[in-house]
């Protein structure tokens, strides 16, 4: 990495009395880059969030954000991040537009600059025509919007996106990585946690995987897939049959075979060639899905458990 | 653990100051009519209803002797009111604060914009209410232009540690202990209606405690041209220290509820 890490991590820990939140990360989020956290609920993605947005103290480790220290200097790094929380707290007595306006002001912008920033940024966030309603009877898509434009506000270096889809209809999921991508696309360094791997694979350029508050595997999307898993995935369901109970007789096919509780898994190169060898031993799975491998493949494999259960 | 001190800047906290008064634009005109309407009834009422039957007070006509307390027991309710149910609502279910903290705003910030707001509301309250008494004849003294500087220490010293209290509970069902065991004795053994020294000596000193009693007698002092009874110092120290200690405690409880 040429250029000095806007975020820096080394052994980073978060304790809540005995429970250990964050066990000790190293990160670094280069300028530009789309960094994101993956992981189960209870992994340690908010609170390493919430140390990066200087809300929370690390208790132990290094933590350097745009080269200053949370500690002594956490009003000067709040004021270039821009964070979209997982909970909604837009103001709801406020209209759209007076809810970026009031917000920019935290910033010491002043109040026509903030009307300026407020139309360019609804605009952005393809709510131009809402600017005057209520924030009640906006649907969750637009609100999760608004809350994104009002983390742009500031003009932010870094934005921290925590869970930014989590709960959204597929259509409005779709359209807010579409505005994520065009932020992306303008360079902004995004920041999210997400426990939905295709937002992982749409979304960023490097991830970490975390699992019980440490790191299990890093890398881009590609790279985590080539490592630790196989390019092709065959699901095989047997009906009522256990499949604990099949393994055995489908040992060998492909390079690994996982059986789930409703499912077997088989990890292979070629999944036509592998279910081509399933029916040759005389099995008659009631269905075969032959797929490419995903995250949610690599995360089971580290983990040895679904990342959304 | 607090290693992040809580550090006060004009600008975070007038851009808090300024979402309060946005917020209150909406719901000015029903405030101000209710801050003129309850007053009123209440000079009504016991002033001149109950007044009648009570004659005087130490020399004064009733009405002219329950208005400076009825003045400073506005600002006190105000504040209590303004700064229980709105504050936990923006910790809670707005999570307004969250939102701020966010940003470059600290805690600090937060509990003097908010302050500041709950100074203007009570000085608009007490501006309809002196224009009112006046009309009724009931200032007796040019130093009754004091008043306001007395109610807004009333407000603050109530308003503070009320904030500091919504800050550390999670339920609004607090608030009804706050109403009844404070909000509630305070207005009636306060010095508002009647003489504190009317009261038995062993619970005297309990009225004593209260900013409502301190902010009631320096608004008597000034509407009536009398001295108070004890100095004015004395009475305005007392308002300031409880203001001090409260804005002390507001600033740690929003510290500890906004940081992990």
């Amino acid at each position: 990495m040429s250029e000095q890490p806007l975020i820096r991590a080394r052994g980073l820990v978060k304790r809540f009395g005995d429970f250990t939140a964050v066990d000790g990360i190293d990160i670094d989020v280069a300028p530009g880059e789309a960094f994101g956290f993956l992981g189960p609920n209870g992994a340690g993605k908010s609170s390493t969030m919430r140390m990066i947005g200087c809300v929370s103290l690390p208790t132990a480790g290094e933590l350097r954000i745009l080269g200053m220290d949370p500690a002594r200097e956490g009003a000067a790094i709040r004021g270039r991040l821009g964070v979209c929380p997982q909970l909604d707290n837009l103001d709801p007595d406020l209209n759209v537009r007076e809810n970026l306006t009031t917000y920019a002001r935290y910033f010491g912008i002043s109040r026509p600059e903030a009307r300026r920033r407020a139309r360019e940024l609804l605009e952005f966030v393809q709510l131009a025509d809402r600017a005057g309603s209520k924030v009640e009877p906006l649907s969750g898509g637009m609100k999760r919007r608004l809350t994104i434009a009002r983390a742009m506000v500031n003009d932010p270096d870094i934005v921290l996106l925590d869970e930014p889809t989590t709960g959204l209809d597929p259509q409005a999921r779709h359209l807010l990585w579409e505005r994520l991508f065009q932020l992306k696309r303008r360079g902004t360094t995004l920041v999210l946690t997400t426990h939905y791997m295709d937002e992982a694979e749409q979304l960023c350029d490097r991830l970490v995987v975390m699992d019980g508050g440490r790191i299990v595997a890093q890398g881009s999307p590609r790279s985590l897939i080539a490592a630790h898993s196989t390019p092709e995935v065959v699901e095989l369901r047997f009906g009522d049959e256990r499949p604990a109970g099949l393994a055995g007789k489908l040992a060998g096919i492909g390079e690994r075979v996982d059986p789930l509780p409703d499912r077997v898994l088989v990890y292979a190169a070629d999944g036509d060639a592998a279910t081509a060898e399933v029916h040759r031993r005389g099995l008659t799975p009631s269905s075969v899905l032959v797929r490419r491998s995903t995250l949610e493949d690599v995360f089971l494999h580290l983990t040895g458990r679904t990342l959304v259960d | 653990m607090a290693v992040l001190a809580t550090r006060v800047t004009s600008r975070s906290t007038l851009a808090v100051l300024e979402r309060a008064l946005t917020l209150y634009r909406r719901l000015w005109r029903t405030s101000v009519l209710s801050s003129f309407v309850l007053p009123v009834m209440f000079l009504v009422s016991i002033g001149v209803g109950v007044g009648g039957h009570v004659g005087q007070v130490g020399g004064t006509d009733y009405l002219s002797w329950i208005v400076p307390g009825v003045l400073a027991s506005t600002a006190f309710q105000m504040a209590v009111g303004e700064c229980t149910y709105p504050v936990l609502g923006d910790f809670k279910w707005v999570r307004a604060y969250h939102a701020m903290r966010a940003t470059p705003v600290e805690p600090g910030d937060m509990v003097c914009g908010w302050l500041l707001y709950i100074l203007i509301r009570v000085e608009i309250s007490v501006a309809v209410f002196l224009v009112i008494t006046a009309s009724f004849g009931t200032l007796h003294s040019p130093l009754a232009l004091l008043t306001p500087l007395v109610c807004a220490l009333v407000a603050l010293a109530v308003a503070a540690p009320t904030m500091a209290f919504a800050a550390s509970v999670d339920q609004d069902s607090y608030f009804a202990l706050l109403f009844r065991f404070v909000l509630i004795p305070s207005t009636l053994f306060g010095g508002v209606f009647f003489p504190v020294d009317r009261l038995p000596a062993l619970i005297r000193p309990l009225a004593w405690l209260s900013p409502l009693w301190h902010g009631a007698e320096l608004n008597r002092a000034a509407t009536l041209g009398t001295a108070p009874p004890w100095p004015v110092a004395a009475h305005a120290g007392y308002l300031l220290v409880f203001a001090g200690a409260g804005i002390a405690w507001a600033f740690h409880a929003f510290r500890k509820r906004l940081q992990d």
